[in-house]
């Protein structure tokens, strides 16, 4: 027998769910209404709401400062980029892992996992004296390379769940109407885990833009995405709430746009096809 | 030309045999079917010859030619799978073409192709539909519609009908057989069920626990079975065997009689037992009888006799249809 759902549970279950979704948005909301306020009233106690005379001037004055589109391009280029490289390596290695697994393919699997679990400081030293070496540093191939590495377990753990869900049979019948094992790639499983593959591209794209950490050590200018570009407003003496603000909210629009018409596919890559 | 020839086939996953070495000639234009219970290698030799699994020892000749380091792609075979295997998101059309695609033929000569073979399988009405919106009938002939237009050396069929309901399964197993004889293709088909074995083949392969039992014609199998396995497992309901001294008097281990071969009449001579189950199934009526010393024998009568359980009655073997079998199983001929 299905549950009974009274209707004054699922009002208070409705609200409640609400206000943690609220709570949960709340610092991307204050971050929003603070880039419309002057800096004085930016870090004024007690601090306003709704009530305090909005303006632009904050985002005229961030344009003025730094060239945003030159970090957006970057920020496309470095997420776009390394996310596409992680696939092509990654469908095939997904492929043989769920449809041709040798004894060690578990292994293999939670090895590349646990590269996720070492903190990456851990490995700054190195990679910037190699990068530095040769010629990396502030450069866009560097930056797609370094993130490309760090989230192809990701890619290729999600790929590998996915592909784990489609029929063998399938791939055998497209080996027997000859395929070979490019064009069985090509035609047979990539159409069937479009879905899949949809979510994978657009979780390590929002990672990928939102990585920090490799994006401000090994980048200044050139190179440099969205995420060097906010760092730039915070300073050591002096916070502009307001200017950091308007800074932010660009940076995370394209991402939050994404992210809105995306919703569905964002779910079921972040359930990770644990359920079907 | 399609003649496949199997020698010394064998095929171990880690420790365990699963084919222990089969030898087989498959004639071009045949109709050949694997049976065997669940578990006795069959599919397994079938994946063997599709180039599906690579065997561990032997060869297979493909008319004449060793294919063992040949891909199942370049084997040119083609396979219809249990679970039809359908490309989910191609349409009736794709799928039937995608082998053609695969092997670069020009698009209109594709499109021909596959209009004579959907025409041949009463699909034309469907060929623009994807596989989720045909009926399981109608998945089946998309299934094979794929098999048979590539035009292939073999069909190798892995309990193709398996999953359909019974009706349906007796239609399509007439519409296979007649589309095989028409194409004069050389066919291997799987399955588990010996009706479709004895109405389909024109060879039958009895596979046991990875052994080749026995390979013949279906009546050879139904009327010199060459071991006590074979003798067991083709036909229904299944053979009596009966053991102890009623063999011995026929100077054999154990001799085994098919139901249908005993005659059952309330008074005269034979075996006396008592009715425990009777089933009337209108043209047939199936009496399962104790028979004191001798165990519980089957006893397959035309028509409709009256009897019902618990009456007396007598069982008599036909004479000239006893087969008899040796200490080791295997069946001794005068």
């Amino acid at each position: 027998m299905a549950r009974r759902v009274s209707t004054g549970r699922t009002l208070v279950m409705t609200l409640l769910a609400w206000g943690v979704g609220f709570v949960i948005f709340f610092p991307i909301l204050w971050m929003g209404l603070a880039s419309f306020k002057t800096e004085l009233e930016a870090f004024a106690t007690p601090p306003s709401f709704l009530f305090f005379d909005w303006t632009t001037e904050n985002y005229a004055a961030v344009q003025g400062r730094s060239d945003y589109v030159h970090h957006a391009v970057n920020s496309v280029v470095i997420a776009g980029g390394s996310v596409l490289i992680a696939l092509l390596i990654a469908i095939p290695a997904a492929w043989s892992m769920a449809f041709a697994p040798s004894r060690h393919t578990r292994d293999i699997l939670l090895w590349m996992l646990s590269t996720k679990m070492m903190p990456p400081v851990g490995v700054l030293v190195p990679i910037y004296l190699i990068y530095r070496n040769f010629g990396l540093l502030d450069s866009r191939i560097g930056l797609v390379l370094v993130l490309c590495l760090g989230n192809l377990p990701i890619v290729v753990w999600m790929l590998f769940t996915y592909f784990k869900e489609i029929p063998k049979d399938v791939l055998e019948a497209a080996r027997m109407d000859g395929a070979t094992v490019g064009k069985e790639l090509v035609y047979v499983l990539t159409p069937m885990a479009v879905p899949g593959i949809a979510s994978t591209v657009l979780l390590n794209v929002i990672l990928a833009w939102n990585e920090a950490f490799w994006t401000l050590n090994l980048s200044t200018s050139e190179a440099a995405p969205l995420t060097v570009f906010i760092a730039s407003y915070s300073s050591p003496e002096g916070l502009f709430w307001a200017k950091l603000s308007a800074a932010s909210t660009l940076a995370i629009a394209p991402i939050l746009v994404l992210g809105w018409f995306s919703q569905r596919q964002l779910v079921r890559g972040l359930t990770f096809g644990a359920v079907k | 030309m399609g003649r496949i020839t199997l020698v010394g086939v064998r095929k171990s996953f880690g420790a365990t045999a699963v084919i222990k070495g089969a030898d087989l000639e498959i004639a071009d234009g045949s109709f050949v079917v694997f049976v065997g219970p669940s578990g006795c290698g069959k599919t397994t030799l079938l994946r063997l010859i599709a180039g599906l699994e690579d065997v561990s020892a032997g060869r297979i000749l493909i008319d004449g030619a060793n294919v063992v380091d040949v891909p199942a792609a370049k084997r040119g075979l083609s396979m219809v799978f249990q679970s039809y295997a359908l490309y989910p998101h191609m349409s009736v059309r794709g799928n039937i073409g995608f082998g053609l695609k695969m092997a670069g033929l020009p698009r209109d000569e594709i499109k021909r192709k596959v209009d004579a073979a959907a025409a041949t399988l009463n699909l034309t009405p469907y060929l623009d539909r994807k596989p989720r919106e045909l009926s399981g009938g109608q998945r089946q002939r998309v299934a094979i519609g794929r098999a048979i237009v590539r035009e292939p050396k073999a069909f190798l069929f892995d309990e193709p009908l398996s999953n359909l309901d019974a009706a349906l399964r007796v239609q399509m197993r007439l519409e296979v057989s007649k589309l095989q004889r028409q194409l004069a293709t050389t066919a291997i088909y799987v399955t588990h069920d010996q009706v479709e074995a004895m109405t389909m083949a024109d060879r039958i392969v009895v596979l046991n626990a990875g052994n080749v039992e026995q390979y013949g014609s279906p009546l050879e199998l139904y009327e010199r079975p060459a071991n006590l396995f074979v003798a067991g497992f083709i036909g229904s309901p299944r053979m009596n065997f009966i053991g102890r001294e009623a063999a011995q008097r026929h100077g054999a281990a154990t001799i085994g009689i098919r139901p249908e071969h005993l005659a059952a009449s309330r008074d005269g001579d034979g075996w006396e037992g008592r009715v425990s189950v009777a089933e009337h199934l209108g043209s047939d009526t199936f009496l399962y009888v104790d028979v004191p010393q001798i165990g519980s024998l089957t006893a397959r009568l035309v028509g409709e006799l009256g009897l019902t359980t618990g009456d007396r009655v007598r069982l008599r073997p036909d004479p000239d249809r006893i087969h008899r079998f040796s200490e080791d199983g295997k069946a001794m001929r005068p």
